[in-house]
């Protein structure tokens, strides 16, 4: 699909159903958004691998227990009773994602994907060890030695170690780390732990060694869907074809004009360090995961010719057809598409901070018991029995104090106080009566209230009913 | 056990799923070998509307691998797992099993906390925060439903909390309680009383036993009629552990407080039942629930 004549539709040909995978290999490449890249490679990959040993509280910093469902985010501790902050969370994320491609297209893809720093690094210890893309290729050519063995050999083995690493991490946010790390290095990790580490380590080093631009072209449903965020003021990696065709190789000293050629040079460098293995020159394509590494390389080679630089680069198709400068289509931005995104993402981002603010660590389910409605005691008086499933949700010790209203003279006679080790969660029995004759046969609306006598601002209302038998 | 009434069906469902399976190879082995015409420049000729033209984007060729991939992994799954019908597979797996085994695990990870239970006395258990909130956990799941959540019972159910025991209230008549059951039997009465008055003027002396309201001259015309209740109940009306008799004395009214509740049940008599619990649980288990209920109504002994 590269540089063969173009055949008029008429020309048939037999093709299989299937398309075998041919290999890319991407040439290293220098220049703006390659440093860009390796700073976002360096601050994700920090973050990643930093998090799981940070300590807060006498605890892991960020850790999501599981066994014990609690979620710990720094001072936050959350249950599965919170669930709705992940989905938030997501929602958040997903609506950023929008945002940033109707801006800029597919700068996740580009520079922040996993699939893409994890390429990015794995294409890196390539380079180290087997070369350059030419000496790979002539590696990949070249038939059975001790060298190719040895060269192979050292590459999966540094592929595998750090896969392997980057599962131990993945699990230490799930485990915590400091206890994987002894149990990693005494062998005696347990068989999900050990599931887990060769799992996400075996998905590194597929994805990253092996599948590579496949899993964008193939498997991601965001490469999929993205284009329905674009319009023609979306930033995408552009050819400035006007200026560049028709393309041609010329001596640095001859006179393009005169010879009757544009811009490209048709070097084709832009083509051999496209990690998705597409010719920019055709135009925007779903391949183009818009990592800027073939305006890296233009602009070099524009430099070399002595030709202004920006023959590929960052544009928008609109920005492209009027040739309009920067200033104007950062004008653009601001368009109906990109406010709304704004706005959605505005709301949702303050309503999911604000319920995380003013959430009470403090959860009460009230239960009716199941065995008696309603029973009558000494001089008449009126008994329910309830269960409630306190949670302290907060880290320190708890005394709670459980009152109610709803009805004329109605008391807790039992339970009234319960303390709650940190974290915990208890079911208690709760004893409610009312004199005799306050109230008709039926079920009433009553309220319990349960207030921490340690502190005063976990306090929670939790509805239920009582009922007088007839 | 069979899951199916022919062996039909099981042939059925083998045959359908080994056909399945194999189809897909078949599919597969076409597909892969098959050559469509394609124009060359990546459509298929068809066009629509005009200009609208279709292009021919094959899959990769690794997708049918994986698809290769799952068919092996199927068969594989097959052969060890009961997936052809009624053919259990060679692992021997089965839901029961796994359930069995899961139970089985279970109890030899508790069985030391239970072991350590067993040798503690009920009145230093009943003090062992540890133990009593494996005997919370285990009256929940069998005790509750009855006594309720506060074991305080309710009408027919006994109120476990308070000192008043129909069977007697040290540890060993509690773990009969629980691993036997219960049965609680009053005839009725009514015949060996007499007519409706001297009834009525005996449910006037019971209520008198323990304070309750109650108009005194009937209480004296009914005392002697009590002589028929005495062998179970006792002279002196405070019950008999030995058959379950209740304390008419001490103002607990199981089976409802009154005149009419007490008349009703002189003459139609009462049964009550508590179910053996003893196929449920294991004996260690009983001295620990038994240890709880103990401990509601009894002072524990202080950990030390």
């Amino acid at each position: 699909m590269t540089t063969q004549p173009k055949p008029s539709a008429d020309d048939e040909i037999e093709v299989s159903l299937y398309q075998a995978q041919e290999k890319i290999y991407p040439r290293s490449v220098e220049g703006l958004f390659s440093q860009w890249r390796w700073g976002v490679v360096w601050l994700t990959q920090l973050v990643f691998y930093g998090l799981p040993w940070l300590q807060w509280n006498d605890r892991q910093a960020i850790l999501f227990d599981l066994e014990s469902r609690r979620f710990y985010i720094f001072n936050l501790v959350l249950y599965p009773q919170d669930f709705i902050y992940l989905t938030g969370l997501l929602v958040i994320s997903a609506l950023t994602l929008f945002l940033f491609t109707a801006i800029a297209g597919r700068l996740w893809c580009g520079f922040a994907c996993p699939q893409t720093v994890y390429t990015e690094i794995y294409l890196w210890i390539e380079k180290k060890v087997e070369g350059d893309r030419s000496a790979r290729m002539r590696l990949d050519q070249a038939g059975f030695s001790a060298t190719k063995v040895g060269k192979k050999s050292l590459k999966h083995l540094l592929w595998v170690l750090f896969g392997l690493y980057t599962g131990f991490t993945f699990v230490g946010y799930f485990t915590p780390i400091q206890e994987l790390a002894m149990a990693f290095a005494t062998l005696s990790l347990g068989p999900w732990q050990t599931f887990w580490v060769f799992f996400y380590g075996f998905a590194t080093y597929g994805n990253a060694g092996f599948m590579r631009e496949q899993v964008c072209k193939y498997m991601c449903p965001y490469a999929r869907f993205q284009s329905a965020m674009f319009d023609r003021d979306t930033m995408i990696v552009t050819y400035d074809e006007a200026r560049g065709e028709p393309r041609g190789a010329r001596s640095k000293k001859a006179d393009p004009t005169s010879m009757g050629l544009g811009a490209c040079v048709d070097c084709s460098l832009c083509v051999q360090v496209c990690p998705t293995g597409i010719d920019i020159r055709k135009g925007l394509q779903y391949e183009c995961i818009g990592c800027g590494a073939c305006a890296d390389v233009c602009d070099d080679v524009m430099d070399k010719m002595g030709y202004p630089r920006g023959l590929v680069k960052f544009s928008t198709q609109n920005g492209l057809t009027h040739g309009w400068t920067v200033r104007q289509m950062v004008m653009r931005v601001l368009r109906p598409r990109v406010l709304v995104y704004t706005g959605i993402l505005l709301a949702i981002t303050i309503a999911v901070f604000a319920s995380l603010a003013m959430r009470i660590p403090l959860k009460v389910d009230v239960i009716r018991d199941r065995a008696s409605m309603g029973r009558m005691v000494d001089m008449g008086r009126i008994e329910n029995v309830y269960r409630l499933q306190i949670m302290n949700a907060t880290e320190q010790p708890q005394t709670f104090r459980i009152s109610i209203d709803g009805l004329p003279g109605i008391e807790v006679v039992a339970g009234a106080k319960v303390d709650l080790r940190p974290t915990e969660v208890r079911g208690v029995a709760v004893t409610l009566q009312v004199p005799p004759d306050v109230a008709p046969p039926g079920a009433h609306r009553v309220q319990f209230h349960v207030q921490s006598e340690t502190n005063r601002s976990l306090h929670v209302v939790t509805p239920s009913t009582f009922i007088v038998p007839r | 056990m069979s899951d199916f009434t022919s062996d039909f069906w099981h042939l059925y469902v083998a045959g359908l799923t080994l056909i399945s399976i194999l189809a897909c190879l078949v599919l597969l082995w076409i597909s892969g070998t098959t050559k469509v015409k394609s124009a060359e420049d990546n459509t298929t000729g068809h066009v629509w509307d005009e200009d609208l033209r279709e292009m021919n984007n094959p899959l990769p060729r690794w997708w049918v691998y994986l698809f290769i991939i799952t068919v092996i992994f199927g068969l594989i799954y097959g052969a060890l797992y009961p997936t052809f019908g009624n053919i259990q597979g060679k692992l021997g797996w089965s839901s029961t099993g796994q359930y069995d085994a899961e139970k089985a695990r279970n109890l030899d990870a508790i069985a030391p906390l239970y072991a350590a239970f067993a040798e503690m006395p009920h009145d230093k258990l009943a003090g062992d925060s540890g133990a009593m909130a494996v005997g919370e956990r285990l009256f929940m799941n069998y005790c509750a439903q009855c006594h309720g959540s506060d074991a305080r019972g309710s009408r027919t159910f006994p109120n476990l909390t308070d000192v008043d025991w129909l069977w007697g209230g040290d540890i060993d008549a509690i773990k009969i309680s629980i691993a036997e059951g219960r049965m609680g039997i009053m005839p009725p009465m009514a015949a060996a009383v007499g007519d409706a008055t001297q009834v009525h003027n005996l449910a006037h002396y019971v209520l008198s036993l323990s304070g309750s309201p109650h108009d005194s001259v009937k209480a004296t015309l009914g005392r002697p009629s009590f002589s028929s209740c005495a062998a179970c109940h006792g002279a002196d009306g405070k019950g008999n552990t030995l058959m379950g008799a209740p304390n008419l004395t001490n103002n607990v009214w199981l089976h409802g407080w009154g005149i009419d509740a007490v008349t009703r049940a002189i003459n139609h008599g009462i049964t009550n039942v508590m179910p053996a619990q003893n196929m449920l649980l294991t004996e260690q288990q009983i001295h620990v629930l038994a240890s709880y209920v103990w401990g509601m109504s009894n002072k524990p002994t202080p950990a030390n």
